[in-house]
């Protein structure tokens, strides 16, 4: 069997709708959010580098790294960010997080 | 200075200090001869430098007039550019020939002796230099009024004489009568002066200019144009629309009620103000506009027919007033009503003549009152007087002479002027002139009933001064306190000389000036009249031989014996046999009672007029301002709001997979539409 662009692209949609599922599905924990963010981010990279190689263009891939980069920046951010709210509401159930309720 | 004066020609400089001289004065002593600027100026140096500023102004005005009746020159000048407005220009400029100068000498010569008067009469009042402060702002405003060569500054003469009647009305601002009569003069002037504006602007809207010379050259072009959407002639609206904004200045029926109240100014300013000039505006602005009044027959006739009414029905009013300023007033108003039945005739020499001989015998009676009213201890009622004559001697004899003055005796003033009105009025066959004829005949009689009834009643006959009801007893007590007796006095020499000053031109004006101002060219370059149509100055002046004939020739005529008749039966009825007029009052009980409720005008104005405008103000503050603004707009947005906001607020639970789905299906739905619907 021949792997073609059709096949990356069919598993970064995959992992792009499994990461969605998460985010609506999940009604536990932030921490999964984050995750779930992740894994969108590393779909959208997945789908980047396909079109790299299948274009012959490093420029898609250059594009990932920068991605990656910020990933982590913002995966930091966000535990930080999750630190304090557990310190200050000490809970970082979802379903508990509503004050942004106008 | 000095050669300015020789050279016999009007120079920017002396005009704008004639102009600005009492200005400088008023802002003086306004600002710091009043608790404003911290009372600096004393009493003395206020009162000297107002005068000053209008002694400087009349001596100016003086040399005007002078050069303009002997050298027949005519100055006319922009001076300064106010602004533009597309291609309107308002601008301050003077427009000075025979009529201005002739009206700035009565402006300052009244004025000064007000001045002068003044000093006497407010003696005792703390609001002395505030006193002077207005009146010398008056004459500023007077003077850029009659100075004026544009409809603007006209306009702004006009509503600045205007404050500072409305200033002065109320000068005694503690008083309700005062503030209740400073507003009544105030709306009434607005009813006018609106009328007035929109006459400015039809004329700017249909000739591109405020400048005289500028309209006055379009006039004929007017005369075919009709006002939009209706059949009338442009300039008979026009015309109208500017005669109601005089009405409203020169008190004309209907518009004449404010003027009787405004006697609760204090007395020098009902002289000033409400008698000599700015109640005069109005003629003299229907003069200086009389290139648009010559073209409107239609106008005319109200013109005409309004000043009839005037002349004689407030002659009535005065026959039965007790307050010595108010038959003064209403005196003031009959004559008004006389000046503009000249108007009316096309005879504008003639109104304007008569405004000159008016002012200054109406100012002479004004202030004789006054001084009466100073001689017997601030009483006003005629019934308490009586007698006066051996107190007061020269208060009486100028009053006699204003009274001859104003009944029209020939020989005085007031004769030339009067009599002029009613040849006129007898020469014109304008439609109106019936019913003018006999007002103006009639009014004779009147004016020289009620001019000496009042005579009779204040200077002869038994002294009743004693008889006063104590009930307004502060002025009593006042005297009292100062050990004074109530014998009435004469009055110091500051209110006498003016009395004096006056008494002359208001013998002597008329003989000398009646050729000067209606038989030669000093007017005819200010005011036009087409004698083709209007033929009535152009017949005075084919009929006028010398003032010695006009005299003589009157003592045969029907004025002269209604005159002669008013006087004996008010002698008859108030010295002789004062049962007649108790007869009269029980008889003619029904006219009476007309004639002491005003024809019930003050009734209609207070329950017809201001009851429906408040009617109509509340029903637009209930329904328009509370119900749509506040109701429906203001509160009813943020009703709207409150409710919607409401209604949308469940979709904001607060959980952010909650955001972030409606992100993702709004991302869902932008796509949809970019990639398939959209293409």
């Amino acid at each position: 069997m021949n792997i073609t662009l059709g096949h990356y692209l069919t598993l970064g949609a995959i992992l792009f709708a499994l990461s969605v599922t998460g985010i609506f599905l999940n009604r536990k924990n932030i921490i999964v959010i984050l995750m779930a963010i992740e894994l969108m981010l590393l779909a959208v990279n997945m789908n980047f580098v396909a079109f790299s190689h299948y274009l012959n263009d490093i420029q898609g891939q250059v594009f990932v790294f920068f991605i990656l980069t910020v990933a982590a920046a913002e995966s930091a951010i966000g535990l930080a960010i999750l630190v304090l709210l557990f310190r200050n509401r000490s809970t970082i159930h979802v379903d508990e997080l509503n004050t942004l309720k106008g | 200075m000095a050669p300015l004066f020789m050279s016999p020609h009007l120079n920017i400089h002396l005009l704008l200090l004639a102009a600005l001289a009492p200005l400088v004065g008023a802002f003086l002593v306004g600002l710091w001869g009043t608790s404003l600027g911290g009372n600096v100026l004393g009493r003395r140096a206020s009162h000297c430098l107002a005068i000053l500023g209008v002694f400087v102004s009349f001596v100016l005005s003086a040399w005007t007039l002078w050069v303009v009746s002997t050298t027949g020159e005519r100055y006319e000048e922009t001076l300064y550019s106010w602004m533009q407005i597309g291609s309107l220009n308002m601008e301050v400029g003077f427009l000075i020939d025979g009529l201005s100068s002739l009206m700035m000498c009565v402006v300052t010569f009244v004025s000064l002796m007000v001045h002068i008067y003044t000093m006497g009469y407010m003696e005792e009042d703390e609001g002395y230099n505030r006193f002077f402060a207005y009146i010398s702002l008056f004459t500023f405003a007077m003077l850029m009024l009659v100075m004026s060569n544009n409809l603007l500054q006209l306009f702004f003469g006009w509503e600045g004489v205007g404050l500072v009647s409305y200033l002065l009305i109320g000068f005694w601002f503690n008083k309700p009568s005062a503030v209740f009569a400073n507003m009544k003069a105030f709306l009434v002037n607005r009813v006018g002066d609106f009328g007035f504006i929109l006459g400015i602007g039809l004329i700017v809207a249909y000739t591109g200019s405020l400048n005289y010379t500028e309209i006055f050259a379009k006039s004929t072009e007017l005369t075919a144009l009709v006002l939009p959407g209706t059949h009338w002639s442009l300039l008979s609206v026009v015309c109208i629309c500017l005669f109601v904004g005089a009405m409203g200045k020169s008190a004309q029926f209907p518009l004449h009620v404010w003027l009787p109240d405004s006697m609760e100014g204090p007395t020098p300013i009902s002289a000033l103000i409400h008698a000599a000039t700015m109640v005069t505006a109005g003629i003299f602005m229907v003069s200086r506009l009389s290139p648009y009044f010559e073209l409107s027959d239609t106008a005319l006739n109200l013109v005409l027919v309004v000043g009839a009414i005037t002349a004689l029905f407030m002659g009535f009013l005065g026959i039965i007033q007790n307050d010595i300023k108010r038959v003064v007033a209403y005196s003031t108003l009959s004559q008004l009503g006389y000046m503009t039945v000249a108007l009316g005739v096309s005879a504008y020499p003639i109104a304007i003549f008569h405004l000159m001989t008016h002012a200054f015998f109406k100012a002479l009676l004004f202030l004789a009152a006054g001084s009466v009213i100073m001689g017997v201890h601030h009483n006003q009622d005629i019934r308490y007087m009586g007698g006066l004559k051996k107190y007061m001697p020269i208060t009486w004899i100028t009053s006699l002479v204003g009274s001859l003055a104003l009944i029209g005796t020939p020989f005085f003033s007031g004769f030339y002027s009067k009599d002029s009105i009613i040849e006129a009025v007898f020469a014109s066959d304008l439609p109106g002139s019936g019913f003018a004829k006999w007002a103006v005949m009639m009014g004779v009689f009147v004016t020289a009933f009620y001019s000496f009834r009042m005579y009779f009643l204040v200077f002869h006959g038994q002294e009743r001064y004693h008889l006063l009801p104590h009930a307004e007893g502060d002025a009593h007590a006042h005297e009292e306190a100062h050990g004074e007796t109530h014998k009435p006095h004469e009055s110091p020499w500051v209110v006498t000389l003016p009395l004096v000053l006056l008494a002359i031109p208001s013998v002597f004006i008329g003989y000398l000036s009646i050729q000067g101002v209606l038989y030669s060219d000093l007017l005819s370059g200010a005011i036009m009249v087409i004698s083709d149509h209007h033929p009535v100055m152009h017949e005075l002046a084919s009929e006028f031989e010398s003032p010695m004939a006009m005299a003589m020739a009157a003592f045969t005529s029907l004025p002269f014996a209604l005159a002669l008749l008013g006087v004996l039966s008010a002698y008859y009825c108030y010295m002789v046999n004062p049962r007649v007029p108790q007869w009269f009052s029980q008889k003619l009980s029904l006219v009476v009672d007309v004639l002491e409720h005003k024809y019930y005008m003050d009734w209609f104005n207070e329950q017809v007029l201001a009851r429906l405008t408040r009617g109509v103000g509340r029903f637009l503050w209930r329904e328009g301002d509370q119900r749509v603004i506040d109701g429906y707009l203001v509160n009813g947005s943020w009703q709207a709001m409150a409710y919607v906001s409401s209604r949308i607020k469940p979709l904001q639970t607060g959980y952010l997979y909650h955001y972030a789905l409606a992100m993702i299906v709004g991302v869902f739905l932008l796509m949809t539409w970019f990639v398939w619907i959209k293409p």
